[in-house]
């Protein structure tokens, strides 16, 4: 049979030989597009005046091409690409459901968002340290690993965004930058060494990284494995990205330290990736470990909320303030997750758009209210009410937002989180909830009574008076607050979209059978 | 065959958490290059190590039954190789950047992110 080399193979045995249709180009979309965008900008990133010109357009592009992926799975289910034609679980698959999709196109709007304001926002020796380069790779970083479906690439991924993030963290070079910055890179860079660590013995386990065979694997694999040794890693792991309690603290000591953008940008993005990949690997590759780790899971998820509440309490820094909600609002999520009940893990997806969406403009807001009123500290801005009332209403939509209050996108998750622990009897985890809300209240509020409504205290009212631009500054921001009033507003469809994406993770046949249309690997 | 090579893995972690404890910088530094170098071996570890035959193709076209090397764990290491290289070089930059503004490697005296003695934020309105 080997003497045979001048017949053909027959390759349809090992390889893809249906050309892919055209619509599931969508998949990979997003990557080509931020990749060749950050590598043009990075060729004329001397020319300061040219790079918003090109990188504006390529945001709005991202944004199209993932609302249309999200478009494409809601029609089709879930749809899978795989890179050089060899059949999965050889070839590299990317695999798209609603959740990825979902997170695609907020991220891809909270970029956007980003991109314009740091139109103004980011000086001229900023953008020729590649402020732009940066945010297209760190972009594709973030959608490669919302769209792939193979844990290795997931790790691959992880490692462009994070390499991406520390380029925008140390963009300015100050003190403070770098300071935060040694903590932020050493921290997370054990973290992605913990998911490589754990992705070497899932490997050893179960000899395959495609996550829709994992899956498959891992419901005979029981008993046989030590998979929730595994999990708990990947739940160290990812955490640790998170900024989950116990490992948070790379967080509160790096986000307040970048350009405000910047900022803005890793809150909106890079926690949210880590709760997103613990949610595909907890809730689909390891359902029946998931189980026996829920009760850690709620723990840290409850105290992850208090403590970043608590924290936020703490602060005379409105950004430092900001750090410590986005670590609240993982706790939310992951919360969302430790109940693993449909109506947890919706809330947690509607969460996770919420916070994307309502961080992002809180830092954009936090840097306007700096300038307006002349610094971050809350003890001595003031004012903001009387100079500025546009920007003080739009900052008190965002606050009631965050705290969770009607009627702005931040109550819906948590009605139905809230509902969901008290169905199976965590009546601590749904007090959890609403105590984190009722501290964060407070400490919003406290900024909102001190650098507001408070009159401006003699010393900053004698700095200069901020001119801020009604397009590039005001635009953005106005933007993702919309967002958040129509998500409150009409939260229906966001709502059914998150329950169908919460159906395709707690039974992930389609996701599978997407991988494997013959129906299982051999 | 594996089993020297998970005592080998343990001792280059149990060197790169020790380094990591470190207060200095440059010792967690070299903690990092370690703990890479740990983890590659124990992807190759886990990959099994079989002493076989290269996985490539004869002259002739494929031959059924026989059995070749795992090529996979080595193109992972190969990734995570390059990946903790840059991250490495990167790292040692910051590293010597945040001596040359800071004056310190000690992480204990890295307070300029987060001073020292932080206000409260005002009781009263």
């Amino acid at each position: 049979m080997a003497s045979s080399a001048k017949e053909p193979v027959d390759i349809s045995v090992a390889m893809v030989t249906d050309p892919v249709p055209l619509a599931d180009w969508l998949i990979i979309a997003p990557l080509i597009l931020c990749t060749i965008f950050g590598a043009v900008l990075l060729m004329v990133r001397k020319d300061t005046r040219l790079q918003p010109i090109i990188a504006l357009p390529g945001l709005v592009a991202l944004v199209v091409i993932a609302a249309a992926l999200l478009a494409h799975v809601v029609s089709s289910g879930p749809v899978t690409m795989t890179m050089g034609r060899w059949l999965p679980p050889f070839g590299i698959s990317f695999t798209v459901d609603i959740l990825g999709a979902l997170l695609t196109l907020t991220g891809a709007i909270a970029a956007l968002a980003g991109g314009i304001y740091g139109a103004g926002d980011v000086n001229n020796s900023g953008r020729r340290y590649g402020f732009y380069p940066f945010l297209f790779l760190m972009m594709a970083g973030v959608s490669g690993a919302f769209l792939t479906g193979d844990i290795f690439n997931l790790y691959v991924w992880f490692e462009v965004l994070l390499i991406a993030s520390f380029g925008l963290l140390i963009l300015g070079s100050e003190r403070g930058q770098i300071d935060g910055a040694t903590k932020y890179a050493f921290l997370n860079l054990v973290a992605t060494t913990f998911f490589l660590i754990a992705t070497g013995y899932l490997y050893g386990i179960f000899g395959t990284l495609n996550m829709a065979d994992i899956a498959l694997k891992a419901q005979a694999m029981e008993e046989k494995a030590p998979l929730v040794t595994l999990l708990s890693l990947y739940f160290l792991a990812f955490g640790m990205k998170a900024a989950a309690f116990p490992v948070n603290f790379w967080l509160p000591a790096s986000y307040h330290t970048p350009r405000v953008v910047v900022s803005a940008l890793f809150a909106g993005l890079l926690t949210k990736v880590g709760v997103y990949a613990f949610m595909r690997v907890a809730l689909v590759l390891f359902p029946a470990e998931r189980d026996m780790l829920g009760w850690v899971i709620a723990v840290i998820a409850a105290l992850t909320m208090i403590l970043g509440a608590m924290g936020a309490l703490a602060q005379t820094d409105f950004r430092r303030l900001l750090g410590y909600l986005v670590i609240s609002g993982i706790g939310i999520m992951f919360a969302g997750i430790a109940l693993a009940s449909p109506g947890g893990i919706s809330a947690a997806i509607f969460y996770a758009l919420h916070s994307m969406i309502v961080m992002t403009a809180l830092y954009l807001a936090s840097g306007l209210a700096a300038r307006a009123s002349g610094g971050f500290s809350i003890a001595g801005s003031g004012g903001i009410y009387t100079t500025h009332p546009f920007l003080a209403a739009v900052t008190l939509i965002l606050f009631f937002a965050v705290s969770g209050l009607p009627p702005f996108s931040g109550l819906w998750p948590k009605v139905i989180l809230v509902k969901a622990s008290l169905d199976v009897g965590a009546w601590w985890l749904a007090g959890a909830v609403l105590l984190s809300g009722f501290l964060t209240t407070i400490a919003v509020g406290r900024v909102w009574v001190l650098s507001y409504w408070r009159p401006a205290p003699e010393a900053a009212a004698a700095g200069e008076e901020a001119n801020l631009n009604p397009v590039i500054d005001y635009a953005p921001l106005v933007m993702l607050t919309a967002i958040v009033v129509v998500l409150g507003m009409f939260p229906q469809q966001i709502l059914e979209l998150s329950q169908v994406g919460t159906e395709q993770l707690l039974n992930p046949i389609e996701y599978i059978r997407s991988v494997f249309p013959a129906g299982g690997a051999q | 065959m594996e089993v020297p090579m998970a005592f080998l893995v343990a001792i280059f972690f149990a060197v790169s958490i020790y380094l990591f404890l470190s207060r200095h910088i440059i010792r967690i530094l070299l903690g990092a290059a370690i703990l890479s170098n740990a983890v590659n071996l124990l992807i190759f570890t886990s990959g099994r190590l079989t002493r076989e035959i290269p996985p490539i193709l004869p002259a002739g076209g494929a031959t059924e039954g026989i059995v070749t090397a795992n090529p996979l764990p080595q193109a992972l290491i190969l990734t995570a190789i390059v990946i903790a290289f840059s991250f490495f070089a990167f790292l040692l930059v910051l590293s010597y950047r945040a001596y040359q503004e800071l004056g310190t490697d000690d992480t204990n005296e890295m307070r300029f992110a987060e001073p020292e003695e932080q206000k409260l934020p005002p009781l009263g309105y």
